[in-house]
């Protein structure tokens, strides 16, 4: 089952990777191959069989509604590539929100 | 007294008992970290430092009579995929060269609280992806046994350190084997317990619903007194098991007869090395002498553990790492005015052009593959015939032990199809590393538990694993199995010819 | 212009649904211990967990998922027995995960519906709900121009702050019944404590969709574009970015024609100082969230004994609580619509009011033009206002009983909330006292005296004109009753003759 080149270089928006001409053409024969290789589940038939998502049948696992301490604004900060004390600092985000 | 030649239990006997300082303990083996760990590279940081002023700490609070955590002066190393506030925590990634955590990953904390000395973080495949620890920014591990070859991976760095005695105990971390297998090609024993018996918070996360972290030590008895203090209910892990645990340490000594174990048929088709085949047929034989019964059982998917791990894994892992991205911590790409101005169309806009070069620049090409295919099989279009049938696979694959450990208690088998291969074998070819795993990602799809443990030599000297394998908590099993066969072998008491 | 077609001859019905986000009302954000109060300094409410740090997991908070049944409950919803959260994934700076813990096909209800009555209209409106589910809020980025800088300021306070979104069907018809709807909303999850729906500082959020349905000659219907409207900052907003939206579409259509299906759905932007909607950058492709179960986070059952305690404890909904009031005290759906929308704490005040008055319409008139007003011009809340209902209910007793009359009533009331004395002492402090009839008969023959051409106008015919007689009556005794004045007057021009 081949990935056509357009399609890897569609993914790699997707996961935010630049590649290079070389690296897009390398990753689309490896991609393909290991397409092909897990495409070998098709042939089980699971048409009765609900999906595993979690292991073990845990449930209803939560906690309670009491504060607890934050980290002082340093130590967010503190392995940021960019910041001004107060904020993280990136390059511009345009006007539009990221999510539809 | 040798601190290099004792069990972590011998080494936490005598500084309790003041025999051994926690100081000579601790320097011992920070001694040997320096004599030999150039030739092997199974540690990214050493705190010598930091670990002398624990363990004189200890010392102190030794003589004056104060109470001692249970693992007072013991040496730990710890996989650089768990969170240490004092140590940075790379994942052996340039994505994360220097992060220093603002917290403690809850296994760390437990270590600390019990008087443990973490002495370094230890290299690994990028990101837990890999199964030879060839995959690190850092440059490989070497296995002790023979420094071309590779320890196996992902916590190669782990399990070499622990053969070379560079640590009595070593904790790791197990997705698809990365405990296991190393174990095995490092002549040690290494323990993924039963998923959620350990809390996976300060695991920097790979696939949160297989990830489970280990102890990787000599012998099955230093690994349950590591899970004594590792194991337990973390309320800050939804995933957390509730049940209590088991004193380990004391339910090893149960003896083997009328263990009931399974041998699976297709383990041991094409790909099983005949002389690893040799080691695991001379183990049954051991345990059939201690009065354990071996009964055929059958796994009819566990051909399909590969692919399916190798779907659900890197698409948990596509969204994992999404995080990894330059714009609140790790590797960012520094913009150089000019230099790509003939780019400047290809991106639409300075942000996702960031998002875009920090992450193939901090990436290595495993991780950026496992991205790349997990990203594809979770897009429109895709779910369905992917990661939701590999899920769906998944459930047939734990149902197969279910059925099985309804006649049996134990699985047996091989841990890895061969014994340590050689650095560089298998790197050109993504498919041919994925396979080193087909004993044990069966293992975490269940959520089961699974322990390794040398049971023998290869003529060239290679240590070959053992594997078994427990339905869910049967960690008490699987230890006292693993401590009844060292009990009757000394191949887990051998170690490399490495000279100082 | 509005929305003025006559209903005779209508071109076009208006389609609009909402999107609304609501901060649940909780101390704690959604997966974990950090506070979530508005308006602290940034990154002080944060840590490794809504920071995406590595390593960091979610754990569910117990109450909001609490509140969250309670809204769905209230909106009438169908609660799913099994719940679970996914992963929606993208990349955006004030999403440090690169994925948001939202809940995509098992949402944990579905199908309920909210009514909107305007007791002014006749018209009432079902507004299905397709689904309520419990989502985290990601954090805020800032972008200063004038800082002349080419970066964005990520402040992650509000990351990981629970949501809940509430997606209605197409039923709305009109910008004006949209906006009811949010009012409607809002009173009821502030009745719930569910959230306090600010949409100053943004616990309360609305997108709408809105198209059109236009009829053609041959009976078939044609439907302009679908376009989703953002960035409205307040209910007003959305009214106003609705009207103009129509009137935008039905032009568009009269000029293109385009249809639904005829391109991709179109975001547009409202522009509060320009009055206009502007259509945002459109994106190259539409975005694929790759959906898939949370790995880190169990599912959620929840029992019908679970429900059915909820609802117990949950109190009745503002539409309930209407129709009680105006039943039971005989006061108009007018006036038991104003209660109820003040909340829950002016409802109680007001049946305190009514039991100790016994006269629900008495009450409800000094509710709303003496209470609610003064309570409205000072601010602050129902339980901290310094006159309770006692004392407004002895002013009202002792007016029916005649001591003193209306005006002097109100000036008691405004004594009392000012200096805090009791009823008692306000009336003597103004002097207040019962005019004799004496002297009440005196006082009239003076006024009778002073005022020929009134009384003459009375004599021929014209009794209201005694009316001008009262306020010079209080000028001089401002404790005489109105009442009083007027009957003694026309007694004593009736004696005259």
């Amino acid at each position: 089952m081949s990935l056509s080149r357009q399609e890897v270089a569609k993914v790699g928006m997707l996961a935010r990777l630049a590649l290079t001409e070389a690296e897009l053409e390398k990753m689309t024969g490896e991609l393909s191959k290991l397409v092909e290789f897990v495409s070998q589940l098709s042939e089980l038939d699971t048409a009765a069989v609900e999906p595993l998502a979690h292991p073990l049948e845990t449930r209803n696992v939560f906690r309670e509604d009491i504060p607890a301490a934050s980290l002082t604004t340093e130590q967010a900060l503190a392995n940021s590539p960019r910041h001004d004390n107060s904020c993280f600092l990136v390059p511009a985000v345009l006007g539009d929100s990221g999510a539809a | 007294m040798q601190p290099l030649q004792l069990s972590a239990l011998d080494l936490v006997g005598a500084v309790k008992r003041g025999d051994l300082s926690a100081v000579a303990c601790v320097e011992a083996y920070l001694d040997r970290i320096v004599a030999v760990d150039g030739r092997i590279n199974a540690f990214l940081a050493v705190g010598r430092e930091p670990a002398l002023a624990q363990a004189a700490k200890i010392d102190v609070r030794r003589k004056a009579g104060k109470p001692l955590g249970a693992l007072a002066g013991l040496p730990v190393a710890v996989k650089d995929a768990l969170c240490t506030t004092d140590l940075p925590t790379t994942c052996a990634s340039k994505m994360l060269a220097g992060y220093q955590p603002p917290y403690d990953a809850d296994v760390v904390a437990r270590l600390r609280r019990a008087d443990a000395v973490i002495v370094g973080k230890t290299n690994m495949d990028e990101f837990a992806m890999g199964g030879s620890n060839e995959n690190s920014a850092f440059g490989p591990v070497h296995n002790p046994w023979d420094l071309n070859r590779a320890p196996g991976g992902s916590s190669g760095g782990s399990a070499a350190c622990v053969a070379a005695d560079m640590a009595p105990v070593a904790i790791g971390s197990d997705t698809g084997g990365s405990i296991r297998q190393p174990a095995g090609l490092c002549g040690i024993t290494g323990f993924k317990p039963t998923y959620g018996r350990i809390s996976r918070r300060g695991l920097v996360a790979f696939a949160s619903s297989l990830d489970q972290i280990g102890p990787m030590a000599h012998s099955a008895a230093d690994c349950a007194l590591l899970m004594e203090t590792i194991a337990g209910h973390d309320p800050g892990d939804a995933t957390s098991l509730t049940d209590p645990v088991p004193a380990y340490g004391q339910l090893l000594g149960e003896p083997l007869a009328g263990l009931r174990i399974g041998r699976v048929a297709e383990h041991f088709g094409a790909g099983l090395d005949p002389e690893v085949a040799r080691g695991i047929e001379s183990a049954f034989d051991t345990f059939r002498a201690a009065g354990a019964t071996i009964h055929d059982v059958e796994l009819p998917h566990a051909r399909y553990g590969i692919p399916t791990y190798y779907l659900i894994a890197p698409c948990e892992a596509s969204s994992n790492l999404a995080r990894y991205d330059g714009a609140h911590y790790g590797h960012r790409h520094r913009a150089e005015p000019g230099r790509e101005a003939d780019q400047v169309g290809q991106f639409e806009s300075p942000l996702v052009e960031m998002y875009c070069r920090s992450r193939a620049e901090g990436f290595g090409p495993e991780v950026k593959r496992r991205v790349m295919l997990g990203t594809y099989a979770l897009s429109a279009g895709y779910y369905e015939a992917f990661y939701a049938k590999a899920l769906r696979v998944r459930r047939l694959i734990q149902r197969d032990y279910f059925e099985a450990f309804a006649k049996v208690d134990l699985i047996a088998g091989p841990v890895s199809p061969t014994p340590a291969f050689k650095l560089g074998e298998k790197t050109g070819d993504p498919l041919a590393m994925y396979l080193v795993d087909m004993y044990t990602v069966g293992t975490n799809l269940a959520g089961i538990g699974g322990i390794s443990f040398p049971c023998g030599f290869t003529p060239g000297g290679l240590p070959i694993g053992f594997q078994l394998q427990g339905p869910a908590l049967a960690e008490p099993l699987l230890l006292r199995a693993a401590h009844g066969f060292q009990s009757l072998t000394d191949w887990h008491t051998r170690r490399p010819a490495l000279s100082a | 212009m509005t929305d003025t077609q006559t209903p005779a001859a209508k071109p076009f019905t208006t389609i609009i649904g909402l999107e609304v986000h609501v901060q649940l009302q909780t101390q704690t954000k959604l997966f974990c211990g950090c506070s979530t109060t508005f308006g602290s300094p940034p990154n002080t409410q944060v840590c490794p967990t809504c920071l995406g740090l590595p390593g960091s997991l979610p754990v569910m908070n117990r109450q909001a998922f609490a509140l969250a049944l309670r809204a769905a409950l209230a909106l009438d919803c169908t609660i799913a027995p099994f719940t679970k959260w996914d992963r929606k994934n993208y990349f955006y700076p004030d999403l440090p995960k690169g994925y948001q813990i939202s809940q995509y096909d098992l949402p944990f209800s579905s199908a309920g519906v909210l009514e909107v009555v305007d007791p002014k209209e006749a018209v009432s409106r079902r507004v299905g709900i397709v689904r309520v589910h419990l989502e985290e809020d990601a954090g805020k980025s800032m972008h200063d121009e004038s800082a002349g800088t080419a970066d964005s300021r990520i402040d992650l306070n509000r990351a990981g702050t629970p949501l809940c979104e509430i997606v209605t069907e197409p039923d709305l018809r009109s910008p004006q019944e949209a906006r009811a709807w949010l009012n409607e909303l809002k009173l009821l999850l502030v009745y719930l404590g569910v959230s306090d729906c600010n949409m100053q500082e943004g616990s309360l959020r609305v997108d709408a969709n809105v198209n059109l349905h236009i009829p053609r000659a041959d009976g078939s219907l044609a439907k302009t574009p679908i376009v989703e409207i953002k960035n409205m900052n307040s209910f007003r907003s959305v009214e106003r970015a609705l009207i103009y939206e129509v009137v935008r579409q039905w032009e568009d259509w009269q000029a293109t024609g385009a249809e639904l299906g005829s391109a991709p759905k179109q975001t547009r932007g409202w522009d509060d100082p320009a009055g206009i909607t502007r259509a945002q950058r459109a994106k190259e492709e539409s975005s694929d969230y790759r959906y898939f179960p949370e790995p880190d986070l169990v599912p959620v059952t929840v029992s019908a004994e679970q429900i059915a305690a909820i609802r117990a404890a949950m109190g009745d909904p503002p539409a309930v609580l209407r129709q009680a009031l105006a039943d039971t005290w005989k006061i108009s759906a007018y006036d038991s619509d104003v209660l109820v929308n003040q909340g829950r704490d002016l409802v109680a005040y007001f049946e305190e009011l009514a039991t100790l008055t016994g006269d629900g319409k008495v009450a409800s008139n000094w509710m709303q033009q003496d209470v609610l007003r003064t309570l409205n011009e000072r601010g602050g809340t129902v339980a901290e206002f310094p006159v309770r209902p006692a004392a407004v209910a002895e002013i009202i007793g002792r007016i029916t009983r005649g001591d003193f009359d209306t005006s002097r009533g109100r000036e008691i009331f405004a004594t009392v909330l000012e200096t805090g004395t009791s009823v008692a002492d306000a009336v003597t402090g103004l002097g207040i006292t019962a005019v004799g009839d004496d002297e009440l008969e005196a006082l009239c023959r003076e006024l009778l005296a002073a005022n020929p051409k009134i009384v003459a106008d009375v004599q021929g015919g014209k009794e209201q004109a005694a009316a001008g007689l009262i306020g010079q009556a209080k000028k001089k005794n401002p404790n005489v009753n109105p009442g009083k004045v007027r009957a003694t007057c026309l007694e004593l021009i009736r004696q005259i003759g």
